[in-house]
């Protein structure tokens, strides 16, 4: 006897843990049916599971964490159980822009960030930048890489613009810049409306992207759906990780167009092949997107406390508080009750400081160890969840 | 999921109770690119009252282009991506200060639930008063309930339509490569699709493009 269970995602490729999940039989294992619906947009997700029309769904880290400090208001607050995804996002330009940073000396390599930041904004005053949502990633991060990298804040000019808009926004000269899930930064390289500056990964090796979000206290009612979901989702993750699987991966998640996009595309993101630009320059990228090495979907409450933080200074709220209230939205606590008994390695503890580790380290789990890769900011800052920079 | 989003905006005099008049007329924009559609809403929200209603049509520069109009209502198909655009514009007057809610969080529970029900949500300025908003969402929501029920039936008969042309062009290449009569190629494809527990449409779509590739 199986269980439904409604799941909302966005069609981008960091849904796939919940694709997997259902197409592979990770659920069913787990006696659970999942009934996927896809969304248009995030505001219509994020309202789908607002209503109960879904009862999880992927999200961008930064909503429920915004919903718990009171921006964007709603009726229903979120929370996160695991993280889906690290990273998974590029940063691309127009072509414009790309000759200009060309002629000046640039040279392209994918990887340095400091680098690109300065050549960036040497190549232009003002920046206006494309994000696919007011609280993502891509904004906060766009936001610490720039700042970092000496832009004003009124030299910055960050709108939303709908991920399948993003190339023809680039090509219609709305847009210099954006941040983009993939494979829609693939897309704009591969209709030519652009060239791809660098991954989110070379500003935050280890930035949690996606979470598995439900209405706070949905997981604590119904302990035998959420802990079924959370295992199945992180085997999905553990089989998404692995490169050989990567091929048939790319085929199941844009099949009966679960992902409207060719399967070609989904699989540079996937592999860490990424074509740059258009006359086909490829770079080597590995850690582009992570589904689960190094625990990759534990919900540290560390991780939260830095998008807190980070949208407390853009949005002029208190920000030890606002890292405090953001910590308890990602909940490690349910996270460590229903992943042990699968066998998961649990870190020892549930806050870190972020961006401290230069590179993997050993750090001690439940039990035995668990292995942390390197986690840098790429300016080497540190975060200290308990002592916030304001 | 098709529904509708209501967003309310962001209006210096909307947001601020002081200068709302009952006398002033209600300025809507609806975007919609689909004219026809854009067509049957306004209609609707003439019926419901006087209304200042304006449609945009281009998604180019959204945000700035309700900005300039400054409306108090936006209506937008919520199967349209560009509704996080609107996000947007909820924020743009400060998110701390919250000059709008979720519809759903206002105390009117009936038309909470017709708006939840026709798969609806909405955003209203705090200080919008409820009966004024009341019919504009009532004319919307009929409106976009006939919307979907017509996209919805265009579907099914263009499926059909379509899979009965594939059935039609499999028939055609069997009856050409086998030289068979048209019963037994039927007969032949629905027993195919019958052994493999395909639909036959599928199977008829399957040797239309592989007899396609072969030409």
């Amino acid at each position: 006897m199986s269980v439904t269970l409604r799941l909302g995602y966005v069609p981008l490729l960091d849904a796939a843990p919940l694709i997997i999940a259902e197409a592979l039989g990770f659920a069913e294992e787990e006696g659970l049916s999942l009934d996927l619906h896809t969304a248009p947009s995030w505001a219509a997700l994020r309202d789908m599971l607002v209503v109960d029309q879904v009862d999880a769904a992927q999200m961008l880290a930064p909503v429920p964490v915004a919903m718990a400090l009171g921006l964007g208001r709603g009726p229903v607050r979120f929370e996160a159980l695991c993280v889906l995804n690290l990273n998974g996002n590029v940063i691309g330009i127009s072509n414009a822009l790309a000759t200009t940073m060309a002629q000046a000396g640039y040279e392209f390599d994918f990887s340095d960030a400091r680098a690109a930041g300065s050549a960036l904004l040497a190549a232009a005053p003002v920046l206006r930048i494309g994000v696919p949502y007011a609280f993502s990633m891509h904004h906060e991060l766009l936001h610490y890489w720039l700042r970092a990298s000496g832009a004003a804040a009124a030299q910055l000019d960050i709108r939303t613009v709908p991920p399948p808009r993003m190339a023809e926004a680039l090509q219609a000269g709305e847009i210099d810049l954006f941040c983009v899930g993939e494979p829609w930064g693939s897309v704009a390289v591969e209709n030519g409306s652009g060239t791809l500056l660098l991954p989110t990964s070379a500003l935050w090796a280890r930035a949690p992207e996606k979470v598995l979000a439900t209405r706070v206290g949905w997981a604590e009612a119904e302990p035998a759906l959420a802990g079924p979901l959370l295992r199945a989702v992180w085997r999905a993750g553990r089989w998404l990780a692995r490169s050989e699987n990567h091929i048939i991966a790319a085929e199941l998640l844009t099949a009966q167009s679960r992902i409207g996009v060719s399967a070609e595309l989904i699989e540079r993101a996937l592999t860490g092949r990424i074509v740059t630009a258009p006359n086909g320059r490829e770079h080597l990228t590995p850690q582009l997107i992570e589904f689960f090495e190094g625990a990759a979907g534990f919900p540290w409450r560390s991780q939260a406390a830095w998008i807190g933080a980070s949208l407390a200074r853009r949005h002029g709220l208190d920000v030890v508080e606002a890292a405090g209230a953001a910590a308890d939205v990602f909940r490690s606590d349910l996270y460590r009750l229903h992943l042990r008994p699968a066998g998961a390695i649990l870190p020892g503890a549930s806050e870190k400081l972020e961006g401290a580790l230069a590179q993997a380290t050993a750090v001690p789990a439940e039990r035995g160890e668990l292995i942390l890769p390197a986690d840098r900011f790429f300016d080497a800052r540190i975060f200290d969840p308990t002592a916030p920079v304001r | 999921m098709q529904a509708l989003l209501i967003a309310v905006a962001l209006s210096s005099r909307s947001a601020s109770p002081s200068c709302i008049c009952m006398a002033q007329r209600l300025s809507i924009i609806v975007v919609e690119k689909d004219r026809d559609r854009a067509m049957l809403i306004v209609d609707g929200l003439r019926d419901a009252g006087d209304f200042d209603v304006m449609v945009i049509a281009e998604e180019t520069g959204l945000a700035r282009r309700i900005a300039q109009r400054n409306p108090d209502l936006v209506l937008i198909d919520a199967g349209n991506p560009s509704r996080d655009v609107l996000e947007e514009l909820a924020l743009a007057t400060g998110p701390t200060e919250r000059p709008v809610a979720m519809f759903v969080d206002q105390s009117d529970g009936s038309l909470t639930k017709a708006a939840i029900e026709a798969g609806m949500s909405a955003y209203v300025v705090d200080g919008l008063r409820a009966d004024r908003i009341k019919p504009i969402l009532d004319a919307a929501i009929a409106r976009f309930h006939m919307l979907q029920k017509m996209r919805i039936e265009l579907a099914e008969t263009r499926r059909a339509l379509e899979e009965r042309k594939a059935i039609d062009r499999a028939k055609g290449i069997l009856m050409r490569a086998r030289g068979m009569s048209e019963e037994d190629a039927y007969a032949l494809l629905r027993k195919t699709a019958m052994d493999q527990g395909r639909k036959l449409a599928d199977v008829a779509s399957a040797l239309v493009l592989a007899a396609d590739l072969l030409k």
